[in-house]
């Protein structure tokens, strides 16, 4: 799916130890297997199942999401900021592709 | 703010299409619902041994929520997040959704803050909780519940 959009909103800069918030938001059906389509047929569960948040490759947020996860997911949380770098944002589908999204901050 | 384009999800013309379609199929399929009973069994669980206390974890819902498919809550835990006292994780549970997990966020104390803000489906009026585990082995639980006016495709 090559349209999967995925936003996220970081600042800029922060100053070290400052808590940033981090949002998060992407373009996803989320289709949770239990609706049927016109034929009755089911239609088969789609969703992103996990999130994890890294800074310079170092875990620093991790969320497991089940089908009650509203279509076109957001999400938003909190950080420390410790140094410059760049978050890379990832966004695991059941299907097996994995989304990616990344924001670079300045800390002083 | 960076330069990175953000904006809270809006309204396309293929998401209203979508909408139109699924409120169609809505009308159709019943599903089973979760039982508080298995709500309780998923707690049990994650708690452990320990008995969850109703403090320092607070959950924002709405009281009433139009559109089931789409309810914002946010859980912010009273925690230092230091090396030595941190949240280490927080569940979300519908009760009476078809699956009762919601979702699972874990944190640490490079999170500085434990609070998470989300958008989950309910598939009626239900009772929501929030658990906290915490990095001494204490468990913190909050519910409210959650008059659905229409219920979400599939909680």
């Amino acid at each position: 799916m090559a349209d999967v959009k995925a936003r996220v909103k970081v600042p800029a800069t922060a100053t070290k130890g400052e808590i940033i918030e981090i949002k998060t938001a992407i373009a996803h059906a989320m289709e949770s297997g239990q609706r049927k389509d016109k034929e009755g047929k089911a239609i088969p569960r789609k969703i992103i199942n996990k999130f994890v948040c890294t800074l310079n490759g170092k875990e620093l947020f991790r969320s497991d999401w089940y089908t009650a996860v509203s279509a076109n997911p957001y999400l938003s949380f909190f950080v420390r900021a410790t140094e410059s770098g760049t978050y890379d944002f990832a966004w695991y589908d059941d299907d097996g592709s994995v989304y990616h999204a990344s924001a670079s901050i300045a800390v002083s | 703010m960076s330069e990175t384009e953000f904006r809270q999800p809006t309204l396309s013309r293929r998401h209203i299409l979508l909408g139109t379609a699924a409120v169609g199929l809505m009308a159709l399929p019943r599903w089973a619902a979760a039982t508080p009973a298995e709500a309780e069994a998923v707690v049990a669980k994650l708690a452990g041994s320990a008995k969850p206390a109703a403090s320092r974890i607070a959950l924002q819902l709405p009281q009433i929520a139009e559109n089931g498919n789409s309810v914002q809550f946010s859980v912010s835990v009273d925690s230092p997040m230091t090396e030595t006292d941190y949240v280490k994780s927080i569940h979300i549970i519908a009760d009476q959704n078809p699956y009762p997990e919601v979702a699972t966020f874990y944190l640490s104390p490079a999170n500085g803050k434990a609070e998470v803000t989300m958008r989950m489906r309910l598939a009626k009026t239900q009772n929501v909780r929030a658990i906290a585990l915490m990095s001494d082995g204490s468990v913190h639980q909050a519910q409210q519940e959650v008059k659905v006016t229409i219920g979400g495709c599939g909680g």
